[in-house]
């Protein structure tokens, strides 16, 4: 099984002195799902954005789908997102007042592709997440849960090599949440790579492998067996 | 949709570029946030607008007027001179143009026509019972057949003096002459001298020559056998090929007198409309600083809703950079939005301006005439304006950490 993320000894040390990761060591497989879960604080969102190449390191290497952060520009980790890693956020964070379907068609803005290409895209990745009836909708139309899988679409449409959701049910009801986890359940049977980042242990438990963080640490992979220390 | 797969490991070994942004694309992610906000953008691209008309009804307006004075001048023609007598070498000393001046003038090389006025001492009434000093400003003047021609003058109504009526007690009368007198067409009488003339013309304006427009016109014979004229002309009027106006200059005051060419003054009329037509140009100066003023103050305005646009959009720039967006790519997107927003206001302003000048001239009878490097620089203006007002502000949105922008409350 070829890796997608390979985390080994990554430390971040906020000004101030603040430790949010310490010594992380996290390796996920393609074609894996996985959550990563903690309470707030533990420093899952700090791992989320360095996952993501939001954010470096202070100490540790990192690498995604084979490129080694540390020895990349600005300009070329920008292309590595745009090319290897789309996002989900808990607030959706879709463009007020533009369809559905340009919404999704953005998650390709940056890769280079025609718009014409980029919008047939966007509607087969909309179809894929059952929204082909929603196309012309603008986000104040769509529910919460459909607001959720329009940005799951636009973050696979460019099919990343990893997909990271962060809190993807917090902002929705028990019945859209699962709607949701349910989607990204089938997106991973068709081979996606995604981590679920949640400080909600119920959801945690229904992914096939759970991280747990605590104070920055990795304390329980069910993928190594590791058991707090 | 194919099945969303993981890139094949000979994908992910495949060199890291980002992609650039055609430049639909940079119109679009640029005008995404004037589309979401309109009322904003009416408002801070308006002060872009007033600068600018300012700037264009100013330099139109002036353009206009200075147009319409060159058109005057063309038709007038810039190829005519005048010789009059001088200041004699001692004051008070009357000097006198000699007799057979105009002729003299007529063998010059290049001169195509003469006219001579002589000024006589008489005053022109409506009728006898009218005290003799109360001239009205009215000169009564002798006149040769061809002055008319010399001076591209027009009949406004009646004929112009000839040689039949030019040996009767006839006048013919300047536009502003005719006004004073009250006369309003050919036919009525005027008293000059100890009888009345017959008024057989009123001439339209002549804006080269405005004393012959204050003048009453007498055939040159008749002011000879009825008003006691001595015959010298006291103005002698050329016009010459354009190719000989300046050397025709120089001759025309010895010609003229040989004797004594200091007595003889030389002028151009045309030059002074020309100085005319050039000052209407300086006197817009201080306007058109009035106009830069208020552009730089919609400059300012723009940057401002530029740093506000990039407080509010936080969350989208942090969306932007985590789908990929390069720093150069969001600052890109925000001057393209400021020199968006600074362009309309630029357009805005041409097409004010344009009208503005557009009313000026149709009030006034003046063409329209809106110089095109006006609205060039106009236009060119804005842009210079709207890319530094946004740089700053896109400078800003490029360097917000992604992570940051993406949790900012």
């Amino acid at each position: 099984m070829s890796t997608v993320v390979r985390l080994s000894g990554v430390t971040k040390e906020y000004a101030g002195g603040v430790r949010a990761l310490d010594g992380v060591d996290l390796t996920i497989g393609r074609g894996e799902l996985l959550a990563i879960a903690g309470p707030s604080g533990s420093g899952k969102s700090t791992l989320l954005h360095i996952v993501g190449t939001l954010d470096r390191p202070s100490a540790g290497t990192v690498e995604i789908a084979g490129f080694d952060v540390a020895s990349l520009t600005d300009r070329r980790l920008s292309a590595l997102r745009s090319q290897h890693i789309g996002f989900v956020f808990q607030a959706f964070h879709l463009v007020p007042g533009v369809s559905a379907r340009d919404n999704v068609a953005e998650g390709l803005l940056y890769s280079g592709l025609p718009r014409a290409r980029r919008r047939a895209l966007a509607a087969d990745a909309l179809a894929r997440v059952g929204l082909a009836d929603r196309m012309k909708h603008r986000p104040h139309e769509l529910s919460g849960g459909q607001k959720q899988r329009v940005a799951i679409a636009r973050a696979v449409v460019g099919e990343p090599a990893l997909l990271l959701a962060d809190e993807p049910t917090g902002a929705l009801d028990s019945a859209s949440g699962e709607a949701v986890m349910e989607l990204l359940h089938d997106l991973n049977r068709e081979g996606a790579t995604i981590a679920v980042i949640t400080h909600d242990t119920e959801i945690a438990a229904g992914l096939p492998r759970q991280v747990r963080i605590r104070d920055g640490r990795v304390v329980a992979d069910t993928a190594r067996g590791k058991v707090a220390a | 949709m194919a099945p969303v797969s993981p890139r094949t490991e000979g994908a992910s070994r495949t060199r890291l570029k980002a992609a650039r942004l055609s430049p639909r694309d940079v119109l679009h992610v640029g005008s995404a946030g004037l589309r979401s906000r309109p009322v904003r953008v009416v408002l801070s691209a308006l002060g872009i607008a007033i600068g600018i008309a300012t700037m264009i009804a100013v330099v139109g307006i002036s353009a206009s007027s200075q147009a319409q004075l060159m058109r005057q001048l063309d038709a007038l023609g810039t190829n005519m001179l005048v010789a009059k007598p001088g200041e004699g070498m001692f004051s008070g000393q009357e000097v006198k143009l000699p007799k057979d001046a105009p002729g003299m003038v007529g063998r010059i090389d290049g001169v195509q026509e003469v006219g001579a006025t002589g000024d006589l001492k008489q005053s022109v009434r409506r009728t006898e019972k009218i005290p003799k000093d109360e001239t009205g400003g009215i000169a009564v003047k002798a006149a040769t057949e061809r002055l008319l021609d010399v001076l591209r003058g027009k009949v406004a109504a009646g004929t112009w003096l000839n040689a039949a009526n030019g040996r009767y007690p006839s006048v013919v009368l300047g536009h502003v002459a005719a006004e004073r007198l009250g006369v309003t067409e050919p036919g009525q009488q005027v008293w000059i001298g100890d009888r009345y003339f017959t008024v057989v013309g009123v001439l339209g304006p002549m804006p080269l020559a405005p004393e012959i427009e204050r003048s009453a016109l007498v055939g040159w014979a008749a002011a000879q056998q009825l008003l006691s004229f001595d015959g010298h002309p006291t103005a002698v009027y050329e016009r010459s090929t354009d190719a000989s106006v300046r050397q025709v200059q120089k001759l025309l005051a010895p010609t003229v007198d040989p004797r004594n060419p200091q007595n003889v003054d030389v002028s151009d009329p045309s030059a002074a409309l020309q100085a005319k037509a050039a000052t209407e140009g300086a006197l817009s100066t201080l306007l058109l600083g009035l106009g830069g003023i208020a552009l730089l103050v919609g400059g300012v305005g723009v940057a401002n809703t530029m740093i506000i646009s990039v407080l509010e959009r936080r969350h989208e720039i942090g969306l932007r950079r985590s789908l990929g967006a390069t720093r150069g790519q969001i600052r890109i997107q925000f001057v393209a939005e400021s020199l968006m927003l600074s362009g309309l206001g630029g357009l805005a302003g041409v097409g004010l301006g344009a009208a503005a000048t557009g009313v000026y001239a149709s009030s006034g009878g003046l063409p329209w005439v809106v110089p095109l490097w006006a609205v060039g620089g106009g236009f060119g203006a804005t842009l210079v304006i709207g890319t530094v007002a946004g740089l700053y502000p896109a400078v800003r949105a490029a360097r917000l950490s992604p992570t940051l922008a993406l949790h900012a409350a």
